[in-house]
């Protein structure tokens, strides 16, 4: 996939949306396009984490270990992004992450990530946007699960 | 060391001196008749007074008297010359012996400084010193007798004949020698002074160089690089008012000596002509004397000269000889004596009331007393002041107690040589050093103590070191000491070499380094055919697995969009520097070629996308960001030309841009590895005609070229990549997720399988270690450095916080495979934490200088109230 066709990618992701174009092109120039087969794994879970990925094409499932046995909890598509949580914070992966079919992403090391952030303040308060976002739904979803 | 440089010059070359004495007093008869001649022929041969009838029972006339005097004449001047210049032959060589003898004994001093001296002399100082300061010497010292006496002959030679001749005009040409000799001195003792104080500022500039280099992460990380540059500044200020005011002296004195030689024809023409007129004097004579004259002047500025450079001389001399008589230096027989063969330290260790004072003679230990049994095993823990680490700097050796004494097996240290404590032990502290070779001689230096046999006559070098007093081990011979190491050849060394690393958790990273390095100096085709078997395998195993394309072969027929568009195009490593990635885009046979296959448009065309996509990126970022030296194609400085250009060419159209600038763009898309970059430049029809360039480009390549590049062949080892390079034969696949893993871990299993592990550890151990060790970690060096003590088989392994610099878990690999490796020797260790000491035999807490608890690890932490305890609690 070419650098250009990411960067069409990169635009659809809500986090990415408000962000200029240039920028886009210099995340995905400094960034990975990485290939994952079907059922290879992204990263698995308790591992350190040090990138997040964007789906570009194809499908990955996320799912966490229990007593059970393993339980996917989202299957993730083109533009979606996945385990930058680890890389905003130092904590283990939460959940695992392998690829459906064969899938390709763009691994944003955490390096690259903190630089994007630094450099362009205005990507921060869309991560900060989203992540409260996040929160928000979070404790919409706490507070129904207590109510019922 | 003579304690001033003439008994120096007497001492080491009192024979030559001679010679060149007895040479010079032969050359003066021959002077004198040189002189007498001309007088004899004005007079007799051309006045025609007093021509005889005939010479050696030949007749002749007036005509053939003036020819054979004429003739002689010649010969005399001949015979002059030869002496001097054979004298000045002579002369030179024995300056340059003495100064060869002088540095060597500087030198070799060095080598003898007690340790604490290195603490007041700076490296810049001492490199100062041996190289430029003795310099001036090394001439003076072929000077220094026979020029005076030389000269000084010369100027009586004249002398005596002016006297004879007239002894009037004698006297006048000396007339004002007295106040020359008077004056001179002393307007030169100032010069000297001066002269004295421009060496010592020269050392400072010396040390705060050394200083700088030596502080050069600090001076930037402190943004230090202005004060460095003003404290320059203000030496350098120095030394030129110093040098300024001794020119400025130097040529007044000049002046006056000139001045005072130009008085004397004065004398000459007024007294000497008033005699000829009067008749007292020939008017040969005079000419005679006109002429002695003027070779009188040479020698006596000779000699004026002489003395300044004596004077300037016996300062450096007495400056340097200063700076290299410490207190306590080693005698010389440290070095040089040898051992038995069967000489061992193995037994135990008694120290008993160690003092050390500092420089203000206060006690940093006082009366410490401690023992070790044989082959014990000891750990040495306590604050770090406490006294430990002088504890095994004491026993290697390396420092001398002001009192107190240690006894190992039964032998007084102190009166040990080096070639005992330096072998029968092993220290490493924890600035283990590593030198400017490859990691394997860094290693083997641990058993070069001095050459194995040695040629019963000596050669031409080494002949010529002996007359200058250096070394007589030829650095040529056999060095490695294969009895101490346990091995019989070469190829066990190389077996214990392995096993040395696996002891210091070292052979996985020289195996890393084997793997990255090129085999270009072998000759052993049976191990390029074994690399060549594995590449082999490596593809069969690769293309039999599920990840197959994780490495993009090299195939002549395919383009690889792995690799660059240079690589693609070359086909091959660059040998030299004009295929290299810097060089390729403006190669002329490059171009040619690229031009062949109508490729040179499109690179000028893809170059510019390439630069517009460059600026586009990295325009916004400031120029010092990481990001340029990590993906940018254009460095930040040329970012700014680029941009001109790109707007040049967008206002006049790529086609109607000059060729110079058009041309900038071309070496752009060399740099482009597709896979990776994505930039989608390389069309399928691009690929194909590179292709057609890479075919053409072999072909026609001319037999100077041909040099410059070693091909890629499936069927040969390419000596200019690596040997990782040489088993993948092509290039990872970048947009593979874990590809460099997996790849490599395949990579490693072939060569496990193929044996080829040993050999490759093998090529590692021959990579260079960069200056000081700067290629390796502070804990490979440090590794490195036991491994280099280990190699020996000590008696004891003295071990100063040594593993301070590994990683834990390494620390704790490294610490139980000495502990076995030294099983029935003893190892005494001091380190940097008290919970390492675990599993040690015995525990010795120092602090405060003394032995405050003696035990076994157990025992003490049992105890309630007990030191150990503390510093467990500390950690």
């Amino acid at each position: 996939m070419s650098l250009n066709k990411e960067v069409e990618v990169l635009r659809d992701v809500p986090l990415f949306s408000k962000i200029d174009h240039t920028k886009l092109k210099l995340l995905a120039f400094t960034s990975e396009n990485l290939i994952h087969e079907d059922g290879q794994f992204l990263f698995k879970e308790g591992e350190p984490g040090d990138a997040a990925y964007i789906v570009l094409k194809g499908k990955v499932s996320v799912f966490i270990e229990t007593e059970k046995g393993s339980v996917e909890i989202a299957q993730l598509k083109r533009g979606d992004v996945v385990g930058e949580i680890s890389i905003l914070c130092d904590v283990p992966r939460t959940a695992s992450v392998k690829a459906v079919e064969s899938v390709q992403t763009l691994k944003v090391t955490k390096d690259t990530f903190i630089h994007l952030l630094t450099e362009f303040p205005e990507i921060a308060i869309e991560i900060m946007r989203e992540l409260a976002s996040r929160l928000n739904k979070t404790n919409i979803q706490l507070r129904e699960a207590l109510t019922s | 060391m003579e304690k001033t440089l003439f008994k120096f010059i007497w001492r080491y070359s009192k024979r030559d001196q001679i010679i060149l004495l007895i040479l010079t007093a032969i050359s003066f008869p021959f002077l004198y008749l040189s002189l007498d001649l001309p007088k004899t022929i004005i007079n007799k041969a051309i006045g025609g007074k007093d021509v005889p009838e005939e010479i050696f029972g030949m007749t002749v006339d007036q005509i053939d008297y003036l020819l054979i005097l004429s003739g002689v004449f010649l010969a005399l001047v001949f015979v002059n010359g030869g002496f001097k210049f054979y004298v000045n032959v002579f002369r030179g060589q024995l300056g340059e012996r003495m100064l060869r003898r002088l540095r060597y004994s500087l030198l070799a001093r060095v080598l003898r400084f007690p340790l604490p001296q290195f603490k007041k002399v700076s490296q810049g100082e001492v490199i100062q010193m041996v190289n430029s300061e003795v310099e001036p010497l090394g001439g003076f010292v072929g000077d220094s007798i026979a020029l005076p006496a030389f000269q000084g002959g010369t100027l009586l030679t004249i002398l005596i004949f002016m006297f004879i001749q007239d002894w009037m005009l004698g006297l006048a040409a000396i007339a004002l020698y007295p106040i020359q000799g008077y004056i001179i001195p002393k307007l030169q003792w100032h010069v000297n002074q001066l002269g004295k104080q421009r060496v010592r500022n020269v050392r400072v500039l010396a040390e705060k160089i050394g200083e700088a280099v030596s502080g050069i992460e600090e001076v930037h990380a402190n943004d230090g690089a202005r004060r460095i540059l003003a404290r320059f500044t203000e030496r350098l200020g120095v030394i030129y008012g110093i040098r300024y005011e001794i020119f400025r002296r130097k040529f007044f004195i000049k002046f006056l000596n000139n001045f005072i030689a130009q008085l004397t024809p004065f004398f000459f023409y007024s007294i000497g002509g008033y005699l000829v007129i009067k008749g007292d004097l020939t008017f040969g004579a005079l000419v005679a004397i006109l002429a002695a004259y003027k070779d009188l002047s040479a020698p006596w500025k000779e000699l004026l000269t002489y003395y300044q450079r004596l004077a300037d001389s016996r300062i450096k001399y007495d400056q340097v000889i200063e700076q290299f008589d410490p207190q306590g230096i080693w005698p010389e027989n440290y070095q040089m004596v040898e051992i038995e063969s069967d000489f061992n330290l193995a037994g135990e260790v008694s120290a008993g009331n160690l003092s050390i004072l500092d420089e203000e003679s206060q006690p940093i230990v006082e009366k410490l007393s401690f023992d070790m049994g044989k082959s014990e095993h000891v750990a040495l823990i306590g604050p770090s002041s406490g006294g430990k680490d002088l504890a095994t700097i004491l026993m290697a050796r390396l420092l001398a107690p002001d009192s107190g004494q240690i006894l190992v097996a039964g032998k007084q240290i102190a009166d040990l040589p080096e070639a005992a404590t330096g072998r029968r032990m092993g220290y490493i502290g924890p600035n283990a050093f590593v030198f400017n070779a490859t990691l394997k001689e860094n290693v083997l230096l641990g058993a070069m103590h001095r050459p194995i046999s040695r040629d019963e006559e000596l050669n031409e070098d080494l002949k010529n070191a002996q007359l200058s007093g250096n070394s007589l081990d030829d650095l040529a011979s056999e060095w490695l000491d294969y009895k101490a190491i346990g091995v019989d050849s070469e190829e066990s060394l190389k077996e214990r070499l392995i096993q040395l690393l696996q002891v210091v958790d070292l052979d996985r990273d020289v195996y890393s380094m084997g793997l990255r390095s090129n085999l270009d100096g072998s000759d052993d085709e049976k191990l390029l055919e074994q690399i060549l078997a594995a590449r082999k395998k490596f593809r069969e195993r690769l293309d039999k697995s599920d990840i197959s394309n994780f490495v993009e072969s090299f195939d002549k027929e395919v383009f690889n969009s792995n690799a660059s568009v240079a690589e693609n195009l070359l086909f091959g490593t660059p040998k030299g520097d004009r295929f290299n990635s810097d060089n390729i885009g403006t190669n002329v046979y490059v171009l040619e070629i690229l031009e062949k296959v109508g490729l040179k448009d499109e690179f000028i065309r893809m170059g510019k996308d390439v630069a517009s996509t460059m600026v586009e990126l990295f325009a916004d970022l400031p120029s010092d960001h990481e990001y340029f030296s990590q993906y940018s194609f254009i460095s930040s400085e040329d970012l700014p030309e680029f941009q001109t250009l790109l707007a040049r060419s967008e206002r006049l159209g790529l086609d109607n841009m000059s060729t110079e600038d058009s041309n900038q763009f071309l070496s752009l898309p060399f740099k482009i590895i597709p896979a990776r970059h994505r930039l989608d430049l390389i069309s399928e029809d691009i690929q194909n005609r590179i292709l057609e360039a890479r075919k053409l480009f072999a072909e026609e390549i001319e037999d100077e070229l041909r040099d410059e590049i070693e091909f890629f062949e499936a069927g040969y080892y390419n000596r200019s990549s690596s040997i990782q390079d040489n088993i993948l034969f092509g290039k990872i696949a970048s947009d593979r997720a874990n590809a460099i893993e997996e790849v490599n871990h395949l990579v490693t299993e072939i060569i496990d399988q193929e044996n080829l592990r040993p050999v490759i550890i093998n090529a590692g151990l021959d990579s260079q270690a960069g200056l000081a060790g700067s290629r390796l970690s502070q804990g490979q060096r440090q590794k490195l450095s036991i491994a280099r003590a280990l190699l020996r088989r000590p008696d004891h392994l003295i071990l100063n916080e040594a593993t301070a610099s590994l990683d834990s878990g390494s620390q704790t690999l490294v610490m139980s495979n000495l502990l076995s490796e030294m099983k029935g020797r003893n190892i005494t260790w001091a380190l940097q934490r008290a919970s390492l000491a675990e599993n040690f035999d015995r525990v010795l807490i120092f602090s405060g200088g003394q032995v405050v608890e003696d035990g076994s690890f157990k025992d003490l932490v049992k105890k309630e109230e007990s030191v150990i305890n503390d510093l467990l609690r500390e950690e």
